[in-house]
């Protein structure tokens, strides 16, 4: 009952996550990937991007506070952004990361400031959802893994 | 869209039977770890480095056994587009068939490199199915 209960619990964690938008098709293709031989392929990945998202995160802020603002560093970093969003199928990240780019083009410092909280603030919320999602697949374990099916 | 999961070893034995041998370089850690999964699920083994100057390090020593380049366009200090060129002028790495990815649809950008040699050139987020499709075509 437990088993079933976690897993119902599961699911639908993982419809949130696409429903709502933080992940798109890109994540299902790394659970395609994952095998016998990689059995936590998609933590290990996810758990990189966070590394080097943090970082690029705290570059951003640094790069968006210093004065005179160099508005080509920030939108090449935004780029590394959004570029490593994509490969793990942050959906919302890369959006976010879009429209941030176009102010940066644009050298709009308010957009840029209203952009770069929207970024930071789905980065959090994506980062807790996907450690509960991982939380959760531990716990349900391989019976989970068998099964999983996604959509 | 085909998987490569599926493990039909489209790109897996060389005429020795032996594992084909891909050499990835991509200065992205989530991507360098993607294109090696993805890779390595096509039976592939795999070498990820993080820049062009490892690239052109490991195919001093291995340049025998590489049977694909597969490379980031934009990477800091050595771009993709500059490790093709060296590739291709070198007397001794020309025939490796080289890829290039990137997450920029820039059309003057995939010409020069198609013109350069590039086998083909991918845009990110790169799917199993762009691999497989590559794979098949490159690594008779």
């Amino acid at each position: 009952m437990e088993s079933s209960s976690l897993q119902r619990q599961l699911a639908n964690l993982k419809k949130s996550l696409f429903d709502q938008g933080n992940l798109d098709e890109q994540f299902y293709q790394l659970e395609e990937l994952q095998d016998d031989a990689s059995p936590n392929f998609v933590e290990e990945v996810v758990t990189l991007f966070f590394r080097d998202s943090s970082r690029l995160v705290a570059n951003i802020e640094q790069a968006i506070e210093k004065c005179p603002r160099d508005y080509g560093s920030l939108d090449a970093l935004v780029h590394q952004l959004k570029d490593s969003a994509s490969s793990i199928g942050a959906a919302k990240m890369m959006k976010d990361c879009t429209v941030f780019r176009e102010y940066c083009e644009k050298r709009n410092s308010e957009g840029c400031l209203r952009s770069f909280q929207k970024v930071k603030k789905e980065h959090s919320t994506l980062r807790l959802k996907l450690e509960n999602y991982f939380q959760l697949l531990r716990q349900v374990g391989p019976a989970e893994k068998a099964t999983r099916s996604g959509k | 869209m085909s998987s490569v999961g599926n493990g039909d070893g489209c790109c897996a034995g060389g005429s020795d039977g032996g594992q084909r041998h891909v050499l990835a370089v991509d200065d992205s850690s989530v991507d360098r770890a993607v294109i090696a999964g993805i890779l390595r699920s096509s039976k592939l083994r795999v070498t990820a480095v993080d820049s062009g100057k490892r690239a052109l390090e490991l195919l001093g020593l291995e340049k025998k056994d590489v049977s694909m380049i597969i490379t980031d366009y934009w990477m800091p200090e050595m771009t993709g587009f500059e490790l093709l060129k060296r590739v291709k002028e070198s007397s001794e790495l020309k025939e490796i068939p080289v890829v290039i990815m990137s997450s920029e649809n820039v059309p003057n950008r995939i010409t020069r490199c198609l013109e350069e040699g590039a086998e083909e050139f991918l845009l990110k987020p790169i799917r199993p199915s762009d691999v497989s499709r590559v794979c098949s075509r490159v690594l008779k």
